[in-house]
């Protein structure tokens, strides 16, 4: 996987809100080496979809949410939203712009600052871009806590620490969404919840993509969690895209050998079910030094001296699928 | 610390009865005195643990697991009041009854754990060499020689590549994944008969946990140890487990052979978790299930179950009465199979609650419930 390519984008669809282009950032260290975060990838979102990310710590899917956000901007590459590229624009527009994207962190709790009340917290949005007088702020704050499924005569006084880890994400929702934003980049939102308040905040998160129209950009690591939230994953690796299709393709159907070991591993809540050894092995390799050629190959039962050599490109392989690998699964090993 | 060394053929212990569970916890309370009241963390576990056996304890964040599996190793915070009748029982021995010298190398030696987190486990300013031969000299009396010998031989077994050059590098040097291998030899360095292992992969990638639960499912059965698999992920342990007890507000709600608790599941709360669960197999945008409202903080808990608030089956009885675990309920067929519920999920019993409760269109507890409420 390590592939870099343009094929599954989409570009003469005039529904496609965000698009991401050769993104490419590197990270300096103190010992004139370079972390090569995120390397070459392209990826876009049409409006009202949601896009699932998915990849073990470490591939750069956080670093792609970041960069479409221009915090940092990216080394190169273009993030091309509503038409306009983010990373040209001089810093008021940027600010400007930006309101129509707003980030869900994974940590609730230390994504809030415990020290304001929560109304504050989810008015600081509004404040800051000025748009509502006092009174209609007040009403705003209220309605969006009464819609994430918080008590605001209640909640609105409190502050973060009074509030269990699922409410602090309801919290961190309603923050986002007040600004009645078009684009929601969810960064892992709920790998730090148990399993049941987990099942709670995707539900919240769907009905709020329904009820206010959103596009969703959702990065995780659990496979199932983006299954189930996403209409296209697409799985990264080391700083690179290996494989795009819809949940349901994906998932019955893998291409990619990593896609195949990363499926594998998932705990399946039946005792019943077998239980596998042919899991990846090994640890992601060093994103300063990454491998030569295809970036899985160290990992890969199916890498060949050719994965050394050339570097895989995305290629539709069947209608809709994408993948990037000399090898792929629907090809006999050799 | 004084060094005591211990002949590692006599530590100290009286000899183990060959017959004798690795664990059996009978009656445990531990409370906290907290500035709001009394927070009942546990409040009544009964289990048993048999030699090489593996137990699941299942349950959500604040029901009581991790106070449990602190208790049962006797590192709770000076806060956590045991309450007199509880009892811990390690390999036949009544750990209230043992000497110092014998409870040094209990627990550590004979009775080991595996923590949630090995970065915060580990000590960031030794290297791993040092802390592995640190429990190795204090336990067993072996020399440095030895005892850095032994490490690499550890590090080697639990699969950590190049173990020589790992011993004289530090945590920060390995990823999550090694980290928690350093932590699992750490653990298993002294061969103890017992491991807990608390949320042992949560912190950790999915590919990650599955190759972390493959090792120590493997050493169990090289080693013979039993084994207390703790975890909020059903999944995670329904392969991989022997038994499995259900906590909910301090207590275990359900207890059974795994494939006694999946296929036969009684307690409604049980069925919930696993319903909560995303599959694979589910198309996408399927809509999950949920469990309406959230846990109680248990400070002054009035009678009744303790899950009655959140529960599609509650009646009236269930405010008034608290169903006991080894009580006469409705469907309790299964040999070795508990729970704690008037009106189990699969009985007629449970089914009529149900069906009650959905014409009155509200719980006993005063739950909306319709028919899409089946939790």
């Amino acid at each position: 996987m390590a592939g870099s390519g343009t094929a599954h984008l989409r570009p003469e669809d005039d529904q496609v809100l965000l698009s991401v282009r050769n993104l490419v950032v590197e990270f300096a260290t103190g010992r004139s080496e370079k972390v090569h975060a995120v390397s070459d990838v392209s990826l876009d979102v049409r409006r009202g979809e949601t896009v699932g990310l998915v990849g073990e710590s470490g591939c750069g899917k956080s670093t792609v949410a970041k960069a479409i956000m221009q915090l940092p901007r990216p080394t190169a590459g273009a993030v091309e939203y509503d038409g306009r590229d983010l990373t040209g624009l001089p810093k008021r527009e940027l600010r400007a712009t930006r309101r129509k994207l707003q980030m869900i962190f994974q940590d609730p709790i230390s994504s809030l600052n415990p020290l304001r009340k929560v109304k504050d917290i989810v008015a600081e949005g509004l404040d800051i871009a000025g748009s509502l007088p006092k009174g209609e702020r007040a009403a705003a704050v209220d309605e969006m806590l009464e819609v994430v499924g918080l008590d605001p005569a209640v909640a609105g006084e409190r502050r973060p620490h009074e509030f269990s880890g699922g409410q602090c994400q309801r919290i961190s929702i309603a923050r986002a969404i007040v600004l009645d934003p078009d684009l929601v980049i969810c960064d892992e939102p709920v790998s730090a919840l148990d399993v049941s308040v987990q099942a709670q905040i995707l539900n919240l998160l769907e009905d709020m993509k329904a009820r206010y129209g959103l596009t969703l950009l959702f990065i995780a690591h659990d496979l199932a969690v983006v299954k189930n939230v996403s209409d296209r994953v697409i799985v990264m690796y080391l700083g690179k895209i290996c494989e795009v299709a819809s949940p349901d393709l994906l998932y019955a159907e893998p291409l990619h050998p990593y896609t195949e070991g990363l499926l594998a591993a998932i705990p399946e809540p039946d005792p019943h079910a077998e239980l596998t050894d042919r899991t990846l092995a090994g640890d992601l390799p060093s994103p300063v030094d990454p491998p030569s050629g295809c970036r899985f190959r160290t990992r890969c039962p199916r890498a060949s001296a050719r994965c050394a050599e050339e570097e895989p490109v995305i290629t539709e392989r069947r209608p809709g699928h994408f993948v990037a690998c000399h090898h792929p699964l629907d090809t006999p090993q050799a | 610390m004084t060094e005591t060394v211990i002949d590692p053929a006599d530590p100290g212990l009286p000899p183990v009865e060959p017959d004798a569970p690795a664990l059996v916890v009978s009656d445990l309370r531990v409370w906290f005195d907290t500035a709001r009241g009394l927070v009942r963390a546990v409040d009544g576990v009964d289990l048993r643990v048999d030699a090489g056996r593996t137990l699941g304890v299942v349950g959500e964040s604040g029901s009581g697991k991790s106070v449990l599996s602190r208790a049962v190793m006797n590192i709770l915070a000076p806060s956590a009041v045991v309450l007199p009748g509880s009892r811990i029982e390690i390999e036949g021995h009544d750990t209230a009854t043992l000497t110092k010298q014998q409870a040094r190398h209990l627990w550590g030696a004979r009775i080991a754990m595996v923590f949630q987190d090995p970065m915060t486990s580990l000590t960031p300013v030794l290297t791993i060499g040092r802390q592995l031969t640190e429990t190795l000299r204090h336990h067993t009396g072996v020399d440095k020689a030895a005892a850095l010998a032994r490490a690499e031989e550890l590090l080697r077994w639990v699969g950590i590549p190049e173990p020589a050059r790992r011993l004289g590098q530090y945590p920060h040097n390995l990823s999550g994944g090694m980290r928690q291998r350093v932590g699992i030899a750490l653990a298993l360095s002294c061969s103890p008969r017992l491991l807990i292992a608390d949320e042992p992969t949560t912190a950790l990638d999915v590919t990650v946990q599955h190759q972390i639960l493959n090792l120590l499912g493997r050493l169990q059965s090289e080693e013979g140890m039993a084994m207390i698999l703790i975890t909020h992920d059903l999944g995670v342990v329904a392969g991989r487990t022997d038994d499995i007890a259900v906590m909910y507000a301090g207590r275990v709600v359900e207890q059974a052979p795994t494939t006694t608790l999946f296929g036969e599941m009684r307690h409604p709360y049980t069925r919930a978790l696993v319903r909560s669960i995303p599959r694979i197999a589910d198309p996408s945008h399927t809509r999950l299930r949920t469990i309406p409202g959230r846990p109680p903080t248990v400070i002054d808990p009035p009678p009744g179950c303790a899950f009655a608030a959140r529960c599609p089956h509650a009646r009236p009885r269930c405010l008034a009465e608290t169903p006991r675990l080894d009580g006469h309920h409705p469907g309790n067929v299964t040999p070795g199979h508990r729970h704690a519920c008037f009106f189990p999920v699969g009985t007629p019993q449970g089914e009529q609650a149900f069906a009650d409760n959905l014409a009155e269109g509200r719980t006993a507890a005063g739950l909306p419930i319709d028919e899409r409420s089946v939790l």
